[in-house]
Protein backbone atom coordinates (compact mmCIF):
# COMPACT_ATOMS: atom_id res chain seq x y z
CA UNK A 1 0.00 0.00 0.00
CA UNK A 2 1.02 3.83 -0.76
CA UNK A 3 2.24 5.20 2.60
CA UNK A 4 -0.17 7.90 3.76
CA UNK A 5 0.27 11.49 3.17
CA UNK A 6 1.66 14.07 5.12
CA UNK A 7 -1.22 16.52 4.63
CA UNK A 8 -4.82 15.66 2.87
CA UNK A 9 -7.00 18.83 1.47
CA UNK A 10 -10.07 17.76 0.16
CA UNK A 11 -12.11 20.55 -1.22
CA UNK A 12 -10.91 22.99 1.85
CA UNK A 13 -13.41 26.07 1.86
CA UNK A 14 -13.17 28.40 4.61
CA UNK A 15 -14.42 32.42 4.83
CA UNK A 16 -13.44 34.91 8.04
CA UNK A 17 -16.98 36.00 7.94
CA UNK A 18 -20.17 34.46 6.80
CA UNK A 19 -20.77 37.86 4.28
CA UNK A 20 -17.35 37.45 3.20
CA UNK A 21 -15.69 35.49 -0.04
CA UNK A 22 -14.03 32.43 0.53
CA UNK A 23 -10.41 32.82 1.44
CA UNK A 24 -9.94 29.29 0.31
CA UNK A 25 -12.39 28.00 -2.35
CA UNK A 26 -12.07 24.92 -2.80
CA UNK A 27 -8.23 23.78 -2.67
CA UNK A 28 -7.51 20.08 -3.04
CA UNK A 29 -3.65 19.70 -1.99
CA UNK A 30 -1.72 16.23 -0.98
CA UNK A 31 1.79 16.68 0.36
CA UNK A 32 3.71 13.43 0.72
CA UNK A 33 6.29 12.98 3.41
CA UNK A 34 9.62 14.56 2.79
CA UNK A 35 8.33 16.88 0.21
CA UNK A 36 9.39 20.11 0.00
CA UNK A 37 6.38 22.27 -1.41
CA UNK A 38 6.32 25.84 -2.33
CA UNK A 39 2.82 27.66 -2.06
CA UNK A 40 3.32 30.65 -4.27
CA UNK A 41 0.59 33.56 -4.77
CA UNK A 42 -0.02 37.37 -5.11
CA UNK A 43 -1.38 38.78 -1.07
CA UNK A 44 -4.89 37.82 -0.50
CA UNK A 45 -4.31 34.51 -2.74
CA UNK A 46 -5.21 32.83 0.89
CA UNK A 47 -1.95 30.68 0.85
CA UNK A 48 -1.14 31.87 4.24
CA UNK A 49 -4.96 31.20 5.19
CA UNK A 50 -4.96 27.77 3.53
CA UNK A 51 -1.44 27.00 5.91
CA UNK A 52 -3.51 27.44 9.13
CA UNK A 53 -5.32 24.59 8.01
CA UNK A 54 -2.76 22.15 8.16
CA UNK A 55 -2.03 22.28 12.17
CA UNK A 56 -5.62 23.03 13.28
CA UNK A 57 -5.08 27.09 14.06
CA UNK A 58 -8.13 27.44 11.49
CA UNK A 59 -10.79 24.68 10.71
CA UNK A 60 -11.94 24.34 7.27
CA UNK A 61 -15.69 25.49 6.80
CA UNK A 62 -16.33 22.42 4.40
CA UNK A 63 -14.36 19.97 3.20
CA UNK A 64 -11.38 18.11 5.72
CA UNK A 65 -7.88 18.42 6.28
CA UNK A 66 -6.10 15.53 7.47
CA UNK A 67 -2.92 15.32 9.01
CA UNK A 68 -1.97 11.66 8.89
CA UNK A 69 -4.69 10.29 8.22
CA UNK A 70 -6.19 12.55 11.60
CA UNK A 71 -9.00 15.03 11.07
CA UNK A 72 -7.86 18.46 12.14
CA UNK A 73 -11.38 19.07 13.71
CA UNK A 74 -11.61 15.57 15.74
CA UNK A 75 -10.15 17.68 19.25
CA UNK A 76 -8.21 14.65 20.73
CA UNK A 77 -6.16 15.08 17.90
CA UNK A 78 -5.30 18.58 18.20
CA UNK A 79 -2.18 18.61 20.26
CA UNK A 80 -0.59 15.13 17.95
CA UNK A 81 -1.39 17.39 15.10
CA UNK A 82 -0.13 20.76 16.71
CA UNK A 83 2.93 18.04 17.39
CA UNK A 84 3.41 16.55 14.01
CA UNK A 85 3.24 19.95 11.89
CA UNK A 86 5.07 22.89 13.51
CA UNK A 87 4.50 26.15 12.18
CA UNK A 88 7.01 29.55 11.66
CA UNK A 89 5.32 33.01 11.12
CA UNK A 90 7.08 35.85 9.67
CA UNK A 91 8.27 38.05 12.69
CA UNK A 92 10.69 36.29 14.57
CA UNK A 93 10.19 38.96 17.26
CA UNK A 94 6.59 38.07 17.78
CA UNK A 95 7.21 33.84 18.13
CA UNK A 96 9.16 33.84 20.92
CA UNK A 97 8.02 33.52 24.18
CA UNK A 98 11.16 33.46 26.71
CA UNK A 99 13.67 36.02 27.68
CA UNK A 100 16.87 33.24 26.86
CA UNK A 101 17.21 31.15 23.82
CA UNK A 102 17.29 28.08 25.43
CA UNK A 103 14.22 28.36 27.42
CA UNK A 104 12.43 29.42 24.21
CA UNK A 105 13.38 26.32 22.41
CA UNK A 106 12.28 24.39 25.53
CA UNK A 107 8.87 25.96 25.63
CA UNK A 108 6.63 23.48 23.18
CA UNK A 109 8.26 20.66 25.17
CA UNK A 110 7.65 21.82 28.49
CA UNK A 111 4.01 22.20 27.48
CA UNK A 112 3.94 18.64 25.99
CA UNK A 113 5.26 17.81 29.55
CA UNK A 114 8.70 16.06 28.21
CA UNK A 115 10.54 15.15 31.46
CA UNK A 116 13.03 17.67 32.12
CA UNK A 117 16.11 15.34 31.52
CA UNK A 118 14.88 14.34 28.00
CA UNK A 119 14.28 17.98 27.32
CA UNK A 120 17.75 18.95 27.39
CA UNK A 121 18.67 16.49 25.42
CA UNK A 122 15.83 17.41 22.50
CA UNK A 123 16.74 20.88 22.71
CA UNK A 124 20.23 20.63 22.56
CA UNK A 125 19.75 18.48 19.53
CA UNK A 126 17.21 21.13 17.88
CA UNK A 127 19.75 24.07 18.59
CA UNK A 128 22.45 22.10 16.63
CA UNK A 129 20.18 21.18 14.01
CA UNK A 130 19.27 24.88 13.65
CA UNK A 131 22.88 26.27 13.89
CA UNK A 132 22.15 28.21 17.30
CA UNK A 133 23.75 26.36 19.93
CA UNK A 134 26.42 28.81 20.42
CA UNK A 135 23.77 31.57 21.50
CA UNK A 136 21.72 29.00 23.70
CA UNK A 137 22.44 31.61 26.65
CA UNK A 138 21.88 34.79 24.80
CA UNK A 139 18.57 36.88 25.39
CA UNK A 140 16.91 36.55 21.50
CA UNK A 141 17.18 40.96 21.62
CA UNK A 142 20.36 40.65 21.26
CA UNK A 143 20.04 38.32 18.38
CA UNK A 144 19.94 39.51 14.47
CA UNK A 145 16.66 38.59 12.17
CA UNK A 146 17.85 35.62 10.78
CA UNK A 147 19.43 34.37 14.38
CA UNK A 148 15.81 34.62 15.82
CA UNK A 149 14.30 33.43 13.15
CA UNK A 150 16.38 29.99 13.46
CA UNK A 151 15.29 30.39 17.33
CA UNK A 152 11.94 30.11 16.29
CA UNK A 153 12.48 27.13 13.84
CA UNK A 154 14.43 25.20 16.30
CA UNK A 155 11.87 25.91 19.03
CA UNK A 156 9.62 24.14 16.76
CA UNK A 157 11.85 21.66 15.79
CA UNK A 158 12.16 20.31 19.32
CA UNK A 159 8.63 18.70 19.20
CA UNK A 160 10.04 16.28 16.56
CA UNK A 161 7.39 17.31 13.91
CA UNK A 162 7.37 15.62 10.68
CA UNK A 163 6.39 18.46 8.89
CA UNK A 164 7.64 22.41 8.61
CA UNK A 165 5.44 25.09 7.76
CA UNK A 166 7.05 28.13 7.50
CA UNK A 167 4.67 31.41 6.98
CA UNK A 168 6.72 33.94 5.00
CA UNK A 169 9.29 32.79 7.10
CA UNK A 170 11.94 34.76 5.53
CA UNK A 171 10.25 37.85 4.86
CA UNK A 172 11.35 40.00 7.06
CA UNK A 173 15.30 38.76 7.26
CA UNK A 174 18.18 40.30 5.10
CA UNK A 175 19.54 38.67 1.96
CA UNK A 176 22.65 36.74 4.34
CA UNK A 177 20.05 35.65 7.32
CA UNK A 178 17.48 34.49 4.44
CA UNK A 179 20.50 32.71 2.91
CA UNK A 180 21.42 30.97 6.42
CA UNK A 181 17.93 30.24 7.40
CA UNK A 182 17.30 28.89 3.72
CA UNK A 183 20.18 26.62 4.42
CA UNK A 184 19.08 25.60 7.20
CA UNK A 185 15.65 24.16 6.05
CA UNK A 186 17.20 22.52 3.13
CA UNK A 187 19.46 20.71 5.69
CA UNK A 188 16.29 19.91 7.74
CA UNK A 189 14.31 18.46 4.43
CA UNK A 190 17.61 16.73 2.92
CA UNK A 191 18.82 15.27 5.96
CA UNK A 192 16.48 14.66 8.47
CA UNK A 193 13.27 14.08 6.23
CA UNK A 194 10.96 16.97 7.27
CA UNK A 195 8.48 17.70 4.96
CA UNK A 196 8.64 21.14 4.65
CA UNK A 197 6.06 23.65 2.83
CA UNK A 198 7.08 27.36 2.55
CA UNK A 199 4.95 30.23 1.44
CA UNK A 200 7.29 32.38 0.07
CA UNK A 201 7.08 35.59 -2.15
CA UNK A 202 10.77 34.95 -3.18
CA UNK A 203 10.85 33.17 -6.71
CA UNK A 204 14.81 31.54 -6.03
CA UNK A 205 13.49 30.16 -2.65
CA UNK A 206 10.61 28.10 -4.46
CA UNK A 207 13.18 27.26 -7.59
CA UNK A 208 14.82 25.11 -4.53
CA UNK A 209 11.50 23.44 -4.10
CA UNK A 210 10.42 20.03 -5.29
CA UNK A 211 7.07 21.27 -6.08
CA UNK A 212 5.13 24.78 -6.50
CA UNK A 213 1.61 25.24 -5.81
CA UNK A 214 0.10 28.70 -7.48
CA UNK A 215 -2.64 29.68 -5.55
CA UNK A 216 -4.96 33.17 -7.16
CA UNK A 217 -8.27 33.93 -5.00
CA UNK A 218 -8.71 31.22 -2.93
CA UNK A 219 -7.79 28.37 -5.15
CA UNK A 220 -4.81 26.13 -6.84
CA UNK A 221 -4.46 27.26 -10.31
CA UNK A 222 -0.85 26.09 -11.02
CA UNK A 223 0.94 22.58 -9.98
CA UNK A 224 3.96 20.98 -10.93
CA UNK A 225 7.62 21.00 -10.86
CA UNK A 226 9.79 24.30 -10.67
CA UNK A 227 10.69 24.15 -14.22
CA UNK A 228 7.02 23.05 -15.22
CA UNK A 229 5.48 26.66 -13.32
CA UNK A 230 8.60 29.07 -14.21
CA UNK A 231 8.22 27.86 -17.94
CA UNK A 232 4.88 29.79 -17.57
CA UNK A 233 6.23 33.30 -17.65
CA UNK A 234 3.02 34.88 -19.02
CA UNK A 235 0.45 32.81 -16.61
CA UNK A 236 2.54 34.40 -13.78
CA UNK A 237 2.58 37.45 -14.90
CA UNK A 238 -0.89 37.46 -15.33
CA UNK A 239 -1.60 36.06 -11.46
CA UNK A 240 1.24 39.70 -10.34
CA UNK A 241 3.83 36.90 -9.33
CA UNK A 242 7.23 36.99 -10.98
CA UNK A 243 9.89 34.28 -12.02
CA UNK A 244 13.59 33.78 -10.88
CA UNK A 245 15.70 36.38 -12.94
CA UNK A 246 17.42 33.63 -14.56
CA UNK A 247 14.29 32.15 -16.06
CA UNK A 248 13.30 36.11 -16.86
CA UNK A 249 16.31 36.84 -18.36
CA UNK A 250 16.13 33.49 -21.27
CA UNK A 251 12.82 34.36 -21.55
CA UNK A 252 13.51 38.05 -22.53
CA UNK A 253 16.85 36.53 -24.80
CA UNK A 254 14.35 33.69 -26.40
CA UNK A 255 12.11 36.68 -27.28
CA UNK A 256 14.94 38.62 -29.14
CA UNK A 257 15.09 35.55 -30.98
CA UNK A 258 18.05 33.50 -29.37
CA UNK A 259 17.81 29.26 -28.54
CA UNK A 260 17.40 29.16 -25.10
CA UNK A 261 15.60 26.53 -23.09
CA UNK A 262 12.64 27.14 -21.72
CA UNK A 263 13.01 25.58 -18.33
CA UNK A 264 16.14 27.37 -17.24
CA UNK A 265 15.38 28.59 -13.33
CA UNK A 266 18.85 28.92 -11.50
CA UNK A 267 21.68 31.21 -12.23
CA UNK A 268 23.82 27.83 -13.54
CA UNK A 269 21.68 26.93 -15.91
CA UNK A 270 21.10 29.83 -17.14
CA UNK A 271 25.05 30.70 -17.35
CA UNK A 272 25.52 27.08 -18.85
CA UNK A 273 23.05 27.90 -21.95
CA UNK A 274 24.51 31.35 -22.70
CA UNK A 275 27.99 29.78 -22.59
CA UNK A 276 26.57 27.00 -25.18
CA UNK A 277 25.34 29.73 -27.25
CA UNK A 278 28.43 31.58 -26.87
CA UNK A 279 30.91 28.79 -27.75
CA UNK B 1 19.73 55.87 24.46
CA UNK B 2 16.40 54.78 25.21
CA UNK B 3 17.92 51.34 24.95
CA UNK B 4 20.00 51.84 27.11
CA UNK B 5 17.72 50.72 29.54
CA UNK B 6 18.04 47.72 31.22
CA UNK B 7 15.38 46.13 33.07
CA UNK B 8 15.90 43.71 36.37
CA UNK B 9 19.77 44.31 36.05
CA UNK B 10 21.33 40.98 35.65
CA UNK B 11 24.68 40.15 36.29
CA UNK B 12 25.44 36.78 35.59
CA UNK B 13 28.12 34.83 37.59
CA UNK B 14 29.17 31.65 39.16
CA UNK B 15 29.35 32.57 42.68
CA UNK B 16 27.31 31.12 45.17
CA UNK B 17 25.05 33.65 45.75
CA UNK B 18 24.64 33.19 42.10
CA UNK B 19 24.07 30.17 42.72
CA UNK B 20 21.83 29.85 45.70
CA UNK B 21 18.09 29.16 44.94
CA UNK B 22 16.11 31.66 43.76
CA UNK B 23 13.54 30.66 46.60
CA UNK B 24 15.75 30.75 49.32
CA UNK B 25 17.01 34.38 47.87
CA UNK B 26 13.84 35.61 47.68
CA UNK B 27 12.55 34.77 51.13
CA UNK B 28 16.20 35.41 52.62
CA UNK B 29 15.85 38.98 51.21
CA UNK B 30 11.83 39.27 52.47
CA UNK B 31 13.46 38.49 55.95
CA UNK B 32 16.15 40.84 55.92
CA UNK B 33 14.11 43.60 54.94
CA UNK B 34 11.88 42.69 58.07
CA UNK B 35 14.78 42.45 60.03
CA UNK B 36 16.13 46.26 58.82
CA UNK B 37 12.83 47.68 60.45
CA UNK B 38 12.66 45.44 63.48
CA UNK B 39 16.26 45.97 64.37
CA UNK B 40 16.09 49.60 66.52
CA UNK B 41 19.67 49.30 67.84
CA UNK B 42 22.80 50.53 65.69
CA UNK B 43 24.33 47.64 66.57
CA UNK B 44 22.51 45.49 64.46
CA UNK B 45 22.20 47.78 61.23
CA UNK B 46 26.20 47.54 61.82
CA UNK B 47 25.82 43.79 61.30
CA UNK B 48 23.33 44.16 58.73
CA UNK B 49 25.80 45.89 56.40
CA UNK B 50 28.71 43.92 57.25
CA UNK B 51 26.51 41.27 55.92
CA UNK B 52 25.31 42.62 53.48
CA UNK B 53 29.07 43.90 52.28
CA UNK B 54 30.28 40.37 52.66
CA UNK B 55 27.67 38.68 50.25
CA UNK B 56 28.37 42.03 47.75
CA UNK B 57 31.77 40.93 48.37
CA UNK B 58 31.40 37.07 47.43
CA UNK B 59 28.67 37.81 44.75
CA UNK B 60 32.02 39.83 43.26
CA UNK B 61 29.71 42.76 42.27
CA UNK B 62 31.65 45.98 41.92
CA UNK B 63 30.53 48.32 45.04
CA UNK B 64 29.67 51.75 42.62
CA UNK B 65 26.68 49.40 40.96
CA UNK B 66 25.17 50.14 44.30
CA UNK B 67 26.03 54.04 44.47
CA UNK B 68 24.38 53.76 41.15
CA UNK B 69 21.33 52.03 41.73
CA UNK B 70 20.94 54.45 44.76
CA UNK B 71 21.00 57.39 42.52
CA UNK B 72 17.66 57.69 41.64
CA UNK B 73 16.02 57.20 45.11
CA UNK B 74 18.71 59.60 47.02
CA UNK B 75 15.75 62.39 46.91
CA UNK B 76 13.47 59.51 48.57
CA UNK B 77 16.39 59.58 51.23
CA UNK B 78 16.94 62.93 51.95
CA UNK B 79 12.79 63.55 52.27
CA UNK B 80 13.04 60.86 54.75
CA UNK B 81 16.10 61.56 56.39
CA UNK B 82 15.08 65.52 56.57
CA UNK B 83 11.47 65.03 57.88
CA UNK B 84 12.95 62.88 60.68
CA UNK B 85 15.49 65.22 61.78
CA UNK B 86 13.09 67.81 62.61
CA UNK B 87 9.68 65.95 63.30
CA UNK B 88 10.89 63.79 65.92
CA UNK B 89 10.50 65.09 69.05
CA UNK B 90 12.07 63.66 72.20
CA UNK B 91 12.80 64.98 75.60
CA UNK B 92 14.95 67.75 77.29
CA UNK B 93 15.96 70.28 75.28
CA UNK B 94 16.26 70.55 71.15
CA UNK B 95 19.94 70.80 70.22
CA UNK B 96 19.56 73.63 68.07
CA UNK B 97 16.79 75.55 66.85
CA UNK B 98 15.70 77.95 64.21
CA UNK B 99 11.90 79.88 64.29
CA UNK B 100 9.52 76.33 64.29
CA UNK B 101 12.39 74.24 63.63
CA UNK B 102 13.58 72.19 66.46
CA UNK B 103 16.04 69.24 65.58
CA UNK B 104 16.37 67.19 68.89
CA UNK B 105 19.03 64.42 69.67
CA UNK B 106 16.48 61.75 68.92
CA UNK B 107 15.66 63.18 65.83
CA UNK B 108 19.44 63.06 64.50
CA UNK B 109 19.39 59.08 65.62
CA UNK B 110 16.34 58.42 64.03
CA UNK B 111 16.66 59.79 60.93
CA UNK B 112 20.14 58.42 60.22
CA UNK B 113 18.72 55.03 61.25
CA UNK B 114 16.17 55.50 58.98
CA UNK B 115 18.99 56.87 56.56
CA UNK B 116 20.66 53.76 56.77
CA UNK B 117 18.04 51.40 56.44
CA UNK B 118 16.90 52.91 53.20
CA UNK B 119 19.86 52.47 51.74
CA UNK B 120 20.50 48.80 53.10
CA UNK B 121 17.11 47.74 51.75
CA UNK B 122 17.86 48.86 48.47
CA UNK B 123 21.09 47.58 48.58
CA UNK B 124 19.58 44.38 49.76
CA UNK B 125 17.40 43.97 46.96
CA UNK B 126 19.51 45.36 44.28
CA UNK B 127 21.73 42.30 45.15
CA UNK B 128 18.93 39.80 44.50
CA UNK B 129 18.17 41.05 40.92
CA UNK B 130 21.62 40.96 40.11
CA UNK B 131 22.97 38.04 40.76
CA UNK B 132 18.85 36.53 39.62
CA UNK B 133 18.70 35.82 35.90
CA UNK B 134 14.55 37.64 35.23
CA UNK B 135 13.60 34.25 34.35
CA UNK B 136 14.71 32.47 37.18
CA UNK B 137 12.34 35.00 39.09
CA UNK B 138 9.54 34.03 37.50
CA UNK B 139 9.98 30.92 38.24
CA UNK B 140 10.70 30.67 42.04
CA UNK B 141 7.90 33.47 42.35
CA UNK B 142 5.36 30.28 40.91
CA UNK B 143 6.97 27.97 42.76
CA UNK B 144 6.40 30.02 46.12
CA UNK B 145 3.15 31.33 45.16
CA UNK B 146 2.22 27.54 44.15
CA UNK B 147 -0.22 27.01 46.98
CA UNK B 148 -2.57 29.51 45.83
CA UNK B 149 -2.93 27.80 42.93
CA UNK B 150 -5.21 25.15 44.91
CA UNK B 151 -6.92 27.83 45.97
CA UNK B 152 -7.82 28.79 42.36
CA UNK B 153 -5.84 31.29 42.00
CA UNK B 154 -4.00 31.66 38.33
CA UNK B 155 -0.64 31.70 39.58
CA UNK B 156 1.04 29.94 36.71
CA UNK B 157 -0.97 32.32 34.33
CA UNK B 158 0.64 35.07 36.63
CA UNK B 159 4.14 33.95 36.00
CA UNK B 160 3.43 33.70 32.36
CA UNK B 161 2.66 37.15 32.00
CA UNK B 162 5.28 38.39 33.82
CA UNK B 163 7.85 36.61 31.50
CA UNK B 164 6.38 37.70 28.37
CA UNK B 165 6.24 40.90 29.77
CA UNK B 166 9.73 40.59 30.55
CA UNK B 167 10.55 39.26 27.15
CA UNK B 168 9.17 42.06 25.70
CA UNK B 169 10.19 44.58 27.26
CA UNK B 170 13.13 45.61 24.77
CA UNK B 171 10.99 45.05 21.60
CA UNK B 172 8.78 47.92 22.68
CA UNK B 173 11.26 49.61 23.57
CA UNK B 174 13.23 49.61 19.96
CA UNK B 175 9.70 49.95 18.44
CA UNK B 176 9.02 53.11 20.57
CA UNK B 177 12.46 54.66 19.66
CA UNK B 178 11.47 53.51 15.98
CA UNK B 179 8.48 55.61 16.12
CA UNK B 180 9.43 58.22 17.49
CA UNK B 181 11.72 58.60 14.89
CA UNK B 182 9.36 58.58 11.94
CA UNK B 183 7.16 61.08 13.87
CA UNK B 184 10.33 63.12 14.50
CA UNK B 185 10.65 62.88 10.20
CA UNK B 186 7.32 63.89 9.68
CA UNK B 187 7.93 67.33 11.97
CA UNK B 188 6.26 66.28 15.35
CA UNK B 189 8.17 68.38 17.94
CA UNK B 190 8.25 65.95 21.28
CA UNK B 191 11.02 67.85 23.16
CA UNK B 192 9.56 71.83 23.30
CA UNK B 193 6.26 73.28 23.87
CA UNK B 194 4.46 73.36 27.22
CA UNK B 195 3.89 70.87 29.17
CA UNK B 196 -0.24 70.45 27.22
CA UNK B 197 1.58 70.47 24.16
CA UNK B 198 4.16 67.45 25.08
CA UNK B 199 1.93 65.60 25.95
CA UNK B 200 -0.34 66.21 22.97
CA UNK B 201 2.62 65.14 21.20
CA UNK B 202 2.40 61.73 22.42
CA UNK B 203 -0.45 60.38 21.17
CA UNK B 204 0.67 59.71 17.91
CA UNK B 205 3.46 57.71 19.69
CA UNK B 206 1.40 55.81 22.18
CA UNK B 207 -2.13 54.70 19.33
CA UNK B 208 0.83 53.27 16.79
CA UNK B 209 2.62 51.51 19.94
CA UNK B 210 -0.49 50.01 20.98
CA UNK B 211 -1.71 49.11 17.12
CA UNK B 212 1.21 47.31 17.08
CA UNK B 213 1.39 45.59 20.57
CA UNK B 214 -2.10 44.21 20.01
CA UNK B 215 -0.88 42.79 16.71
CA UNK B 216 1.85 41.28 18.39
CA UNK B 217 -0.25 39.95 21.41
CA UNK B 218 -2.19 38.08 19.05
CA UNK B 219 0.77 36.56 16.39
CA UNK B 220 2.17 35.66 19.74
CA UNK B 221 -0.65 33.94 21.01
CA UNK B 222 -1.18 31.72 17.63
CA UNK B 223 2.54 30.98 17.94
CA UNK B 224 2.16 29.58 21.56
CA UNK B 225 -0.74 27.75 20.39
CA UNK B 226 1.51 25.93 17.44
CA UNK B 227 3.68 24.98 20.15
CA UNK B 228 0.85 22.84 21.90
CA UNK B 229 0.42 25.79 24.87
CA UNK B 230 -2.48 25.03 27.02
CA UNK B 231 -1.73 26.70 30.54
CA UNK B 232 -0.29 25.27 33.51
CA UNK B 233 -1.04 21.63 33.31
CA UNK B 234 0.99 19.05 32.93
CA UNK B 235 3.77 21.50 32.23
CA UNK B 236 7.25 20.44 33.14
CA UNK B 237 10.13 22.52 32.81
CA UNK B 238 13.63 22.57 31.46
CA UNK B 239 15.31 23.83 34.92
CA UNK B 240 13.80 22.27 37.83
CA UNK B 241 14.67 24.24 41.43
CA UNK B 242 15.92 21.84 43.75
CA UNK B 243 17.02 22.89 47.45
CA UNK B 244 21.08 21.08 47.81
CA UNK B 245 22.41 20.75 51.02
CA UNK B 246 24.38 24.17 49.97
CA UNK B 247 21.27 25.90 49.71
CA UNK B 248 20.09 24.98 53.24
CA UNK B 249 23.48 25.51 54.66
CA UNK B 250 23.41 29.23 53.16
CA UNK B 251 19.95 29.09 54.44
CA UNK B 252 21.28 28.16 58.10
CA UNK B 253 24.37 31.24 57.95
CA UNK B 254 22.21 33.51 57.51
CA UNK B 255 19.04 32.93 59.92
CA UNK B 256 21.67 32.19 62.94
CA UNK B 257 23.22 36.05 61.52
CA UNK B 258 19.93 37.75 61.24
CA UNK B 259 19.07 36.32 64.58
CA UNK B 260 22.34 37.95 65.67
CA UNK B 261 20.91 41.45 64.27
CA UNK B 262 17.75 41.13 66.11
CA UNK B 263 19.01 39.84 69.28
CA UNK B 264 21.56 43.63 69.07
CA UNK B 265 17.94 44.58 70.03
CA UNK B 266 17.94 43.07 73.64
CA UNK B 267 21.23 44.46 74.64
CA UNK B 268 21.75 48.57 75.24
CA UNK B 269 19.04 50.72 73.45
CA UNK B 270 20.89 54.08 74.72
CA UNK B 271 22.73 56.00 72.15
Amino acid sequence: MKEKAMICAQDVHFRYLPEMPFAVDGVNMQIQKGEFVAVLGANGCGKSTLSKHFNAILLPEKGTVLVEEMDTRQEEHLYDIRQKVGMVFQNPDNQIVATVVEEDVAFALENLGVPPAEIRSRIDEAMDMAGIAKHKHKAPHKLSGGQKQRVAIAGVIAMRPDCLILDEATAMLDPIGREKVMKTIRHLNKDFGITVVAITHYMEEAAQADRIVVMNKGKVVLEGTPKEVFSQVDLLHSLRLDVPQATELAQQLRAAGLDMPKDCITEEECAQALAKLLA
Amino acid sequence: MIRDITIGQHFPGNSLVHRLDPRMKIILTMGYIVLLFLAANPGGLVLATVLLGILYRVAKIPLKLIVKSLKPILPIILFTVVLNLFFITGQGSPLFEMGFIKVYIEGVRYAVLMGVRIVLLIAGTSLLTYTTSPISLTDAIERLLSPLAKLHCPVHELAMVMTIALRFIPTLIEETDKIMNAQKARGAQLDSGTLQQRMKAMVPILIPLFVSAFRRADELAMAMECRCYRGGEGRTRLKQLRLTSTDWASFGVCMVIFAGIWATNLLFTGL
